[in-house]
Parts: structure tokens; C-alpha cells; sequence
């Protein structure tokens, strides 16, 4: 068979361009790729959102009933052992809470107060800074978010936030003890999450959205007027500014610079 | 070939049991799913997107409402009619469609795809 080097560049030519071309087309007639239809809209308009929790007001029941009301809003388990322990929302005492603000002279009343804790939701956030797959990453309005679609389980996060606001699921929560969760998934709107992912407390993002306050300020000022304020730190006519202004406010490890959004009234 | 009688034979004995499923299922096809839609979703007669593109690209929708969710905080998704959509998988998509074993299930089974969506998203309790 004689093929000479004339023919054989024109057929390979040819085959080149028709591949290209034929590549080209299926791409054009594929299906499932519809871009013009799927738009949708911004809701939230905060800047910077921020917390603000007058420790005055707040007493052992009320601080329970913030936690219950999360962990019953974000579908989160109790798991019993405290190595294992998934929390969104917790309380600590003083020394605890505030390492470094501390003497021996402090009031005891404050030395043996409890303070409801939860993910500062700082600016300056440390966990972001370290997340390899941007699974954790700042929003523009402030809230660190967390997808866990896209957590590896890595726990650097966890490895990296000064105030252990973040929890890992060591097993998958839908096998938490149907004894202490009897009515486990507790939000039928709310997803779970699933084994070998990182969480916290998201601000409640999914409520924010839809112009609500978060659970815990809800149920807390449910009980007691103005024990949390939540508001926008950019707005200078916002409650949680006015409150800020007013009284003598501290935040958790300020030393550390990664400037918390969480500041209690003590 | 040494053997080659018994070499043989090993052959065609192993050829066999390889092909034995085919042989067995020969001439019966696998019965192709048909996905079935609930009162509420036959009422509403459309989804968010035309029908075929909804059974051949959902997964594509889902990745992107995924995304626009978590990533960008975009709630809400406009259709091609103008009408207004919570973007959720557990709150929109399942609240027609919640018949999920026999609407998501049944396809995925036989296709032999396991996405991963229920390992968090909560699915409705169906009514057996």
C-alpha cells in the first residue's frame, strides 16, 4: 500500500479539523447547560453583623434555652461523650471565657458567672486563613460561613480558632442515640450534616436571610428584653451601636487581633 | 500444548461461568424506571425548569443552587415563567416531589448512581 507524504498530511489535516470541529459541535448540542435562566437575588443587606450579650440579663435557665433552641433549629445532636460533643452554642465560666482579663481580686459573683459562647464571628477570622479548600471563607456581610459540601475534615480550622467554637463530626449524627435524640432529625428544614465534617455556628445565615434574628436572640429576648442584641456594626444607627455606645463592653482574647464580632456587657 | 484437552475444557468451563449472567438474563430487559409524581406535583405541572432538561441536567441545577446558597447567599431562583422559587433541595424540590423512593430513588438505583445528598438533606417521611 503506498500512501505518500503529499496524501498523508492532506488526510491528516483533514481528520484534525474535522476532530476539532466535531468536539466543537457536541459541545454547542450538548445538553444541560442553561445559564440565561438561572439568576436569583440578594436578600440580607448587613455590612458587618455583630452580637452583643448583656450577661446581666442572662441566668442558667435562660443561657439552656438559647442552647436547646439552637441545637433544635440546626439539627444538632447530643452526643453524650464530651470528646465527641457537637456544640454551636455553649457556656463557659469567666476564667474560661475571658484568659487574660482575669485577677485574683476579680467580683465572685463574675468569677462564678456563666457566659453563653459561641463562633465570634470575627473579621479577622483564623480559620479562614488556614481552610485548604475555602470550605470556611468570611462573607461579605461578616458571617463565617461554613459549606460543608466542601470540608475535607481536615480540622485545621478547629486547630486555628483561639475560642473553640468548632466541632467535628467523629461519626454521622443520624446514628446519635435515639435515646437522647428521640425526635433526631429535630428540623425537618434544617439539614444534618454528615460523618467527617467541621461545624459551628453560622449566625443563622438561613434566617438572616429571610429577615429573622437569629434563634438564640429570639428566644433569649423571648424571656428577656435586650439580653442579646444583634444587629449591623456598620450602621451607625443600628441597637447593637447604640448599645455598644452606652455601656462598657468586652470581647473574648481582643490580644490575639482577630477582632471578634461577639462582645458581652459584663 | 500439554494437556491441551484439559487446558481446553478449563476454558470453556471458565468462559461459562463468566458469561453466565448474560446468558441468564438473555432476551429479558431490566424494567427502566418510571419515576412517579405525586398529586402535588402533577397539579403544578411544571418544575423550575422544562421537563427534559429537568431529567437529563437536575444534578447541574442542584450544583448550581448549591452554590448560589452557600457560596453567594442567593435564595431565591426566578424561572423561565417569572415565578419564584426557594432555592432548596429540601424545601422546594422535595415538597412537590416527596415521594422520594419512588421519584429519586428509583432512577438512581438503576443507573447506579448514589449521590450523596441524603447524607445530610433530610428527606420527607413517606407514607408507606
Amino acid at each position: 500500500m503506498g500512501l505518500d507524504r503529499r496524501r498523508f498530511l492532506k488526510i491528516a489535516g483533514l481528520t484534525t479539523l474535522f476532530g476539532l470541529g466535531g468536539k466543537a459541535a457536541i459541545q454547542i448540542l450538548a445538553p444541560g447547560e442553561v445559564n440565561a435562566a438561572v439568576e436569583a437575588l440578594p436578600l440580607t443587606e448587613g455590612k458587618r453583623w455583630a452580637m452583643v450579650i448583656d450577661t446581666n440579663k442572662m441566668d442558667e435557665k435562660l443561657m439552656n434555652a438559647c442552647i436547646e433552641a439552637c441545637h433544635h433549629e440546626h439539627n444538632v445532636p447530643d452526643l453524650g461523650n464530651p470528646k465527641e460533643e457537637i456544640k454551636w452554642i455553649w457556656k463557659e465560666d469567666y476564667h474560661h471565657s475571658f484568659p487574660g482579663q482575669q485577677h485574683n481580686y476579680i467580683s465572685e459573683e463574675v468569677k462564678h458567672r456563666n457566659f453563653l459562647l459561641m463562633c465570634n464571628h470575627c473579621s479577622n477570622p483564623p480559620c479562614c486563613r488556614v481552610c485548604p479548600t475555602k470550605s470556611t471563607w468570611q462573607r461579605e456581610d461578616g458571617v463565617v460561613m461554613m459549606d460543608p459540601h466542601r470540608c475535607i475534615g481536615c480540622r485545621f480550622c478547629m486547630a486555628a480558632c483561639p475560642f473553640g467554637a468548632r466541632s467535628f463530626n467523629w461519626g454521622d449524627p443520624r446514628k446519635a442515640s435515639k435515646e437522647k435524640n428521640p425526635d433526631f432529625p429535630t428540623n425537618q428544614a434544617y439539614p444534618t450534616r454528615s460523618k467527617g465534617v467541621v461545624e459551628k455556628c453560622n449566625f443563622c445565615a438561613e434566617r438572616l436571610a429571610k429577615g429573622e434574628l437569629p434563634v438564640c436572640v429570639e428566644r433569649a429576648n423571648k424571656t428577656k428584653k435586650n439580653a442579646m442584641i444583634f444587629g449591623d456594626l456598620s450602621d451607625p444607627d443600628s441597637d447593637v451601636r447604640a448599645v455598644l455606645h452606652k455601656h462598657y463592653t468586652i470581647r473574648r482574647k481582643p490580644e490575639l487581633g482577630s477582632e471578634p464580632n461577639l462582645f458581652f456587657i459584663v | 500444548m500439554y494437556d491441551g484437552g484439559k487446558v481446553i475444557v478449563g476454558l470453556i468451563i471458565c468462559l461459562g461461568f463468566f458469561l453466565s449472567p448474560f446468558i441468564y438474563d438473555a432476551g429479558n430487559s431490566a424494567k427502566p424506571p418510571e419515576p412517579q409524581l405525586t398529586a402535588k406535583a402533577k397539579e403544578a405541572k411544571t418544575c423550575v425548569m422544562d421537563k427534559s432538561y429537568m431529567t437529563s441536567s437536575h444534578f447541574s441545577l442542584l450544583d448550581k443552587w448549591r452554590h448560589a446558597v452557600v457560596r453567594d447567599g442567593e435564595r431565591l431562583f426566578k424561572a423561565e415563567s417569572g415565578k419564584i422559587y426557594n432555592t432548596s433541595l429540601q424545601l422546594t424540590c422535595m415538597e412537590c416531589h416527596s415521594n422520594k423512593s419512588n421519584f429519586c430513588d428509583q432512577c438512581h438505583n438503576y443507573m447506579g448512581v448514589t449521590p450523596y445528598c441524603w447524607d445530610c438533606h433530610v428527606a420527607p417521611k413517606e407514607m408507606k
